[in-house]
């Protein structure tokens, strides 16, 4: 009985919780690192111009953690059977900060003007486009040359930021003025940027959505240290760290300070995957045999819960969980040091010493490293820590000077657009990092990946990418290693600090503190 | 030889100093025997504090290795280093200074310049800079080590050497028709054995610790475990685990405590002039 009533009380509690009307009001610090070199993101992409701009500048459509569009200037959106016209409706009283209207031509005008000469990712989306149009002031229609099922998640405010026509038409985007004091529709205008200090936004007066957004004030501290980060969070003077602004081995001590909450929500767009490129193309590694040794012989568990504090999850696919058409398809490879033994022994290893290119990128990297050749040494694969810095791990993985080295890459959206660059025979070439690195080419996947990008609706991707994630798995073309999770650590008092899958960047319109 | 050891051993100091050092030999010379497993190889969970588990006596560092077992390990990194980068430094410092100091004029000019031109540049950094652009690696490291440390070798052999070459059995060499290479050779090298062992033991002492800040700074060799790796590494949890960093450290001030009282002991011991006088 005590239970039961105890269950209640809960359950009442929670609804209240959650019927609670949010308050306005209020000022946040936040953590944008390292400082932004524009905060044009209609010109600029980098992850910090995006944590700051993405609450300036809007884009047709939002995406939640499922990656499931959801409307932003876009009330409402419908996509024909065939999959080749997509028709936009858009939001009433919509105002840039300037106060001019946005209507459909500044959507033309950015679609079609303006992102073609600032953003290569742009073309590239564009090239599958026939045309844009807008019958009138609220619609926008695209027309597609085939069925491209991705297209609908191409319209995040990282790569589509809708920006006003009345300024750039004529002018040289690059040089315009407009790019020092950023013009957007979002919920928080710009107001002040004090070089290697702060950024300031206010709050949009006049944004579209009743209420919203509630904040008074973000305040995008930058303190290049990151013990001084996690400091300024102790003391109180930061209210939100986003992921990746402080060290690992820092999070344990902060997410054990009172009123203090953690979420490793908000990555799902760009789902970094890391893993091992394994040059495919000189012995030992060129033996699919040998690859799969090293897959058993790495314990993965121990990275995840040592180094990275038991946030992130184990790879089982070469797309990440978080990503649409993700399946988890046979062969998994567990630890199991006695297996890779036992491959190593049937193809005959002689032992031959292979050199490790660590990333970079801070203390866990290099502590994963070290576990990492302590796991070959274990099988039986001595391994040598070359070191090396950002510039030269990028010259050496782009040339494929390396045996093994260590990367990371953002998944972005859907396997089409983020994973077959790291796979395909057509994306093997010198001089990128971000590219088929390791050098694995199979007719087979590379035929998938094609039917795969184009077929059409998305059941019919997934029965290809079924095929195509066993097919890799069993190939090993680089050893998988852990979807990375990046925690953001935030003062409790703020809520819905996270309603999207591109964080904290989009969702600020929507957090309130709780009084 | 027996006078040496008594004049050394009146310094109670050089004798604590020798058997820290003693110590430390043996120390790293039976690590493989101690610890046969690799110090690199995860033995248990990461973070035990010293002296809760028998097996591991000192505790284990963020990533579970045994830190006992690096610290043996990296006894013999630090002494080979020392060493070794203190034998390179004498065979560049020697010669410029013995030649140098005994034909004076231009030569001396030229070869004290090209010293001080080395003098001026802070040590440490030029160290860092050194390794920076050779890629760590074990052999970089004592190259740069010896290169930022000869110049003070030079300049003491040099002071030597002048004013030996004054003395009259020098001068009897001369005229006696030795060439000059025999006479720096035979006549006057020998003489100046005992300040140069005496520095030589203070610069093992440097490089050891020059070697420690190198591996702190993440300039070390990636495959080698060194003290000053070991506290680079345990740097980062120092709040939640000071046993990682503290016990190298230790082991450094140590080793460098122990060298230079020993380069005192020598010091009172081959220069019995000296000593005397401060009794």
């Amino acid at each position: 009985m005590r239970r039961l009533l105890s269950t209640s009380f809960a359950i009442i509690l929670m609804a209240g919780a959650a019927f609670a009307a949010p308050s306005a009001g209020g000022k946040v610090n936040l953590i944008v690192q390292p400082e932004p070199p524009s905060l044009m993101i209609g010109i600029t992409t980098n992850a910090p111009a995006l944590a700051v701009g993405g609450n300036i500048y809007e884009s047709l459509l939002r995406y939640d953690e499922k990656l499931q569009p959801m409307p932003s200037l876009a009330k409402s959106w419908d996509i024909s059977p065939d999959g080749l016209t997509y028709t936009f409706k858009l939001q009433d009283n919509v105002k840039f900060h300037d106060g001019k209207p946005m209507t459909s031509a500044d959507v033309l005008f950015t679609v079609n003007d303006f992102l073609m000469k600032t953003q290569p990712r742009h073309r590239n989306t564009m090239a599958r486009v026939e045309s844009v149009s807008a019958p009138d002031d609220k619609t926008v229609i695209f027309k597609l040359k085939q069925p491209f099922e991705p297209f609908i998640r191409s319209f995040a405010f990282g790569s589509q930021p809708i920006v006003p026509k009345h300024v750039y038409e004529g002018t040289d985007y690059t040089t315009n003025p407009a790019n020092e004091k950023p013009i957007g529709t979002g919920p928080f205008k710009f107001v002040e940027w004090k070089k290697g200090s702060y950024i300031k936004l206010e709050k949009n007066k006049d944004y579209y959505l009743d209420g919203k957004p509630y904040l008074d004030e973000l305040i995008y501290q930058i303190i290049p240290d990151g013990a001084s980060r996690a400091v300024a969070f102790e003391t109180g003077k930061i209210d939100i760290l986003p992921g990746g602004s402080v060290e690992n081995f820092d999070i344990p001590r902060l997410t054990a300070l009172p009123n203090t909450c953690t979420t490793e929500k908000g990555w799902e767009y760009f789902a970094p995957l890391s893993w091992l490129w394994l040059n495919n193309r000189t012995a030992p590694m060129d033996n699919p045999k040998f690859r799969q040794a090293i897959m058993y012989a790495m314990d993965r568990e121990f990275a995840k819960d040592v180094l990275w504090n038991g946030y992130g999850k184990v790879a089982t696919s070469p797309f990440s969980s978080k990503l649409p058409f993700y399946s988890e398809q046979e062969p998994q490879y567990a630890f199991d040091p006695a297996k890779a033994k036992a491959l190593l022994k049937e193809i005959g290893y002689d032992g031959k010493p292979l050199k490790l290119l660590p990333l970079p990128y801070g203390e866990t990297w290099q502590r994963w490293a070290e576990a990492v050749k302590q796991n070959l040494g274990d099988v039986g694969i001595p391994v040598e820590i070359e070191s090396t810095d950002v510039a030269g791990w990028n010259q050496r993985t782009a040339n494929w000077d390396y045996d093994i080295a260590f990367t990371f890459l953002y998944q972005n959206g859907d396997p089409a657009i983020g994973v077959e660059r790291n796979y395909k025979t057509t994306q093997i070439s010198k001089g990128s990092p971000w590219n088929n690195v390791e050098g694995y080419s199979n007719a087979d996947v590379d035929k998938m990946f094609d039917d795969a990008a184009v077929a059409y609706p998305a059941a019919e991707r997934q029965k290809i990418y079924d095929k195509l994630q066993a097919k890799i798995m069993e190939d090993v073309p680089v050893a998988w290693l852990l979807e990375l999770g990046f925690p953001t650590i935030y003062n409790c008092k703020f809520k819905d600090i996270v309603t999207t899958a591109n964080g904290l960047a989009e969702s600020m319109r929507d957090a309130y503190i709780e009084k | 030889m027996k006078d040496f050891w008594k004049r050394f051993a009146r310094n109670k100091g050089a004798v604590i100093g020798l058997v820290i050092l003693v110590a430390v030999i043996a120390l790293s010379a039976a690590a493989p025997f101690l610890f046969p497993k690799s110090p690199w190889a995860m033995v248990q969970r990461p973070f035990i504090p010293p002296f809760t588990m028998d097996k591991f006596l000192l505790g284990t560092d963020p990533m579970g290795r045994d830190l006992a077992s690096g610290l043996a390990h990296g006894a013999s990194v630090s002494l080979l280093v020392g060493l070794v980068s203190t034998v390179v430094s004498l065979l560049i410092g020697i010669p410029i200074g013995a030649l140098a100091g005994y034909f004076g004029g231009w030569v001396d000019d030229v070869l004290m310049r090209f010293t001080e031109f080395f003098q001026s540049v802070p040590s440490f950094a030029l160290a860092v800079v050194l390794v920076a652009i050779f890629q760590p690696s074990i052999t970089s490291i004592v190259i740069a080590i010896a290169i930022v440390s000869w110049p003070p070798v030079a300049r003491l052999l040099r002071g030597e050497v002048m004013s030996l070459k004054s003395r009259e059995f020098v001068e009897a060499a001369v005229l006696s028709g030795q060439t000059h290479a025999t006479i720096i050779w035979r006549q006057i090298l020998p003489n100046t054995l005992s300040p140069i062992i005496v520095l030589a033991s203070m610069m093992v002492a440097a490089a050891i610790l020059i070697e420690s800040s190198l591996s702190f700074l993440g300039l070390g060799d990636r495959n080698v475990m060194s003290w000053g790796y070991i506290i680079g590494a345990g740097r980062t949890v120092i709040r939640q685990a000071w046993w990682v960093s503290f016990f190298p450290g230790a082991a450094i001030l140590l080793t460098v405590l122990a060298l230079n009282l020993i380069g005192e002991g020598l010091n009172d011991a081959l220069n019995p002039r000296l000593s005397r006088r401060g009794k």
